[in-house]
């Protein structure tokens, strides 16, 4: 499992990939670098889901915190990629009124 | 058939021990569906809490992973060495005042993604049971 960071210049959105599990043991990693993006002075962030087999609630638990920050901070989150089973979650956890979630990468950074 | 796996005190472990597990899962006819990802929620949230809550991140301490696998169900057992806690006392985090909060979904998720959930007395050892194929 691993996180990985991109930026798409053209719309200036930081582009975190989660391959693998969004879980306990790694979540600060996640967070971490959404955090130092801030830092640096980035405000739109899309997280990628497409290689993401599961996520638990510290994994929730952590995307709640980012928006959070990030909202604070005066900028965007949006989350894409999720299949059916991680949409599920989201929805059967309410999270899904709280996150803006789009279908593909392509939709999320063209609706920042 | 029977497995029991004892697990270390250690967050970083979750991750290996649910593979393990549901690779036993799946051997034992738990639908792949299930075991690709609603037995990965579960355990993992079971195995937080039990590291975390139960043992309090004491490495001195284990936790047991006990899969009991009948003609109908597999059983997923998680058994920590704490003081045990009283289910009814987690708040339902879906209501408006949970939705913003960063934990408490855990046990919530583990009731959504297995058939029946049960806790011994003394609230330390959670029992998940599935529907075989």
């Amino acid at each position: 499992m691993s996180f990985t960071k991109r930026k798409d210049e053209a719309k200036g959105v930081v582009v975190l990939g989660v391959d693998g599990q969004l879980i306990v043991g790694n979540r600060h990693e996640l967070k971490q670098k959404a955090l130092d993006a801030l830092e640096a002075g980035d405000r739109k962030f899309l997280i990628d889901f497409t290689s993401t087999g599961y996520i638990d609630s510290s994994g929730l638990g952590v995307l709640v915190s980012m928006s959070k920050k990030i909202r604070e901070a005066g900028g965007e989150l949006r989350l894409a990629g999720l299949n059916e089973d991680l949409r599920t979650l989201f929805e059967l956890t309410k999270l899904d009124s709280l996150f803006d979630i789009e279908d593909t990468i392509e939709k999320a950074l063209e609706s920042f | 058939m029977e497995i029991s796996v004892r697990v270390p005190t250690a967050i970083d472990v979750v991750e290996e021990a649910v593979d393990l597990v549901a690779r036993h899962c799946l051997a034992a006819g738990l639908p792949a569906a299930t075991a690709r990802f609603k037995l990965r929620v579960a355990l993992s949230e079971a195995l937080a809490n039990a590291i975390i809550y139960g043992n309090r991140n004491d490495s001195e301490k284990s936790v047991e992973v006990r899969v009991v696998v009948t003609s109908q169900t597999i059983a997923v057992h998680v058994s920590d060495e704490g003081d045990g806690f009283n289910p009814a006392d987690i708040p339902n985090p879906t209501l408006p005042d949970g939705l913003e909060q960063t934990s408490g979904r855990g046990l919530f998720l583990i009731r959504e993604m297995v058939d029946e959930v049960r806790f011994n007395e003394k609230g330390n050892s959670i029992c998940m049971m599935m529907r075989r194929a």
